[in-house]
């Protein structure tokens, strides 16, 4: 199926003062319409400045993102306003991303004039109680003038979701959209962002560092890990989390306690070479995790990049980055 | 090893708002055995910190204990922590209970080199002796698998958050205590940091043999961490007993509705449920059983009496008229996982 969004290639560095930091490495990325898609990994990794990517708050420093087949630094006018509307942003922290001096009803009219959906007043907020009832803020006649400060965190959120709603975009990316509420009220969040594929045709990027989560979410579709600015391993959810392939998606699941007290207590934990993450002003030169990999090959792992392909003869169709593996290597751990 | 350490008794704490008192912590009673890990889950406002912030008398100048004793036994000498004097108190806290806060990236004065604070701490808690205290943060050092003198020489910022973690972590039972305290001690820590965390501070448990009291909203670091788990919710403790018991055979409708909403690592996909709702508001709490506006179980008599913790197996408490309701519900999700 063709893709709604696309990176192609796409890195990006940041500057501090005089040392560039490479945050993104040729990244390739399809988002196919309607998939549930997952980005996860530490923090650190890139996947925050990815959707920003994804969504126009950032330019890649190389590298080009295409929106419905096309480079979006070439839209122009009409073309890349509706761009920036068809997709849209839903931050983690709904203390921070909500400006606490206006009323709801202010933040959520706001994109409404401004991309020239209402005419008036009286349109904006039968649009506003709309998008509020959409998001379970209910009745909304209560919510509308109220201030963030006066709300809890979930209904911030909430409002944050509406708030991602008011330009009917079909790509909606969720960054750690529910990592800052309560533990009881999460799954209700997840699910309604998970309803919105269906009942408002929206593809929804989830981006998050918690791999059960992401497992929940992507069930039906598929996850990203990555590490230090590069995807490392892409496949579908049950393929990646039943049978991880590439070195770092097996240590990190290996190391994620469960909420299932048997499980892990008796869970085989895999030990890491170096317990320090590289710094990314200081990357190791091939595979990035070579210096932390158990499986690490001498000459091979620390001198090429590797790139995203399947593996040989394994239980999994995901692409994965680890050249051992693509080459169909069995992994023997490192003995120096 | 069943002897009792620190013994809470129908503790209540309030905090003075300008809009009315609010009830941070409503008659908790609860036991610590030496050695033990005791898990204390909920969600933010449920009354966690509060708690833990009473046991050394910590609380900020808004909070007054209205009612309850806090036992503490050392070498068979039993006393209250409320009625300790200032002098008294200062030498409990850290020798005999340490806390660990939340966000170990600020807990350091960041002017100082490690080794001078680890000597300023005990030296404000009594024990002077250099030499000791050099000789004790190197083997701790030594103990949560950190390069000894490298650290001891380091400023904060030369060390990564995990190093700085288990750099906090050593400071923490500087002078052996009995009780340490962790508020949330790994969040906003990476996977593979966390892991290194819980490794060193199971390590450290086994050698110095104290007890943890530990503060988390992440249930999963509670199935691995705790022994015992007690779930607060609106600042009462509303179920109380082992690991095994809690997630295996929650009686509180929270603690369910808790462990339903966690997703697992498992290759197939789960059943989840929300609990719906908002926490609820903690200075017009609401009446009976606080949990009742988003209890499935509700009935007229929740709404209405307070239900008090009762034990229904020996170790395993549970504060909820209906707990019948639950094990019925436990059954029926049981069922639904295994086909």
């Amino acid at each position: 199926m063709e893709s709604i969004l696309k990176l192609e290639g796409v890195s990006r560095s940041f500057k501090k003062g005089r040392v560039n930091i490479p945050v993104l490495q040729n990244v390739d990325l399809s988002v196919t319409p309607l998939e549930f898609l997952c980005l996860v990994g530490e923090s650190g990794c890139g996947k925050t400045t990815t959707g920003k990517i994804l969504s126009g708050l950032l330019k890649p420093s190389s590298g080009r993102v295409l929106f419905e087949g096309q480079d979006v630094s070439k839209l122009r006018g009409e073309a890349y306003r509706r761009y920036r509307r068809s997709v849209q942003i839903i931050h983690q922290d709904p203390y921070a991303s909500l400006n606490p001096s206006q009323t709801i009803y202010r933040i959520l009219s706001y994109p409404l004039f401004r991309h020239n959906l209402v005419r008036n007043t009286a349109q904006a907020r039968e649009r506003v109680a709309e998008l509020l009832t959409r998001v379970d803020l209910t009745p909304a006649g209560d919510i509308i003038d109220k201030y963030p400060h006066q709300l809890s965190g979930g209904q911030r959120q909430r409002v944050s979701i509406a708030r991602a709603l008011t330009t009917n975009p079909s790509v909606i990316i969720a960054d750690e959209a529910v990592s800052m509420v309560d533990v009881s009220i999460r799954i209700g969040l997840l699910n309604m962002l998970m309803d919105m594929r269906t009942s408002l045709n929206v593809t929804i990027v989830f981006i998050t560092h918690d791999l059960a989560l992401a497992k929940y979410f992507a069930w039906d579709g598929r996850i990203a890990v990555m590490y230090l600015g590069r995807i490392v391993e892409i496949g579908h959810t049950p393929d990646v989390i039943g049978e991880p392939q590439h070195p770092y998606t097996r240590v990190l699941l290996s190391a994620i306690p469960e909420a299932d007290p048997e499980k892990t207590r008796s869970k085989q934990h895999i030990a890491l070479r170096s317990e320090d993450i590289p710094r990314l002003t200081e990357l190791p030169p091939g595979c990035a995790f070579h210096p932390r990999c158990p499986w690490f090959i001498e000459g091979v792992c620390d001198v090429e990049v590797p790139r995203l392909e399947l593996v040989p003869n394994a239980a999994s169709d995901a692409e994965v980055a680890c050249i051992p593996l693509t080459r169909g290597e069995p992994l023997t751990l490192y003995t120096p | 090893m069943n002897d009792v350490i620190l013994q809470v008794e129908n503790l209540s704490i309030v905090y003075k708002s300008p809009r009315g008192e609010v009830k941070a912590t409503t008659n908790v009673s609860l036991q610590l055995r030496r050695g033990e890990t005791l898990a204390l889950i909920g969600e933010s406002g449920s009354g966690k910190t509060t708690l833990s912030l009473s046991f050394i008398r910590m609380l900020p100048n808004s909070a007054k204990i209205t009612q309850g004793k806090i036992l503490y036994t050392r070498d068979g000498v039993t006393r209250d922590v409320l009625q300790l004097s200032d002098k008294d108190i200062r030498r409990f806290r850290w020798s005999d209970c340490a806390m660990v806060f939340q966000g170990a990236q600020n807990a350091f004065n960041p002017v100082l080199r490690v080794r001078q604070q680890f000597a300023d701490t005990a030296i404000a808690h009594g024990q002077t002796d250099r030499e000791w205290i050099k000789k004790r943060t190197l083997e701790l050092f030594k103990l949560v698998r950190l390069d000894p003198e490298r650290v001891f020489e380091a400023y904060p910022h030369e060390l990564s958050g995990g190093m700085r973690q288990r750099t906090l972590l050593a400071l923490g039972v500087l002078l052996d205590p009995q009780i340490v305290i962790l508020d949330e001690p790994t969040t906003a820590l990476d996977i593979l940091t966390q892991r290194a965390i819980i490794d060193v501070l199971k390590e450290m448990q086994k050698r110095l043999n104290f007890s943890i009291i530990f503060i988390s909203h992440d249930l999963a670091l509670a199935a691995e961490m705790a022994d015992r788990v007690a779930t607060m919710y609106a600042g009462e403790i509303v179920e109380q007993g082992t690991v095994d018991d809690i997630f295996y055979r929650p009686l509180h409708p929270y603690t369910l509705g808790l462990i339903r909403s966690v997703p697992k690592l498992k290759r197939e996909q789960d059943e989840l449920m929300s609990i719906p709702g908002e926490p609820p508001n903690l200075i017009k709490p609401p009446s009976g059983c606080k949990f009742h506006p988003r209890c499935q179980f509700a009935t007229e008599k929740c709404k209405v009496d307070p239900p008090m913790l009762v034990e229904y197996e020996p170790g395993h408490s549970a504060a909820c008229w209906h707990t019948d309701k639950v094990v019925e519900a436990r059954a029926a999700f049981a069922a639904q996982d295994k086909v």
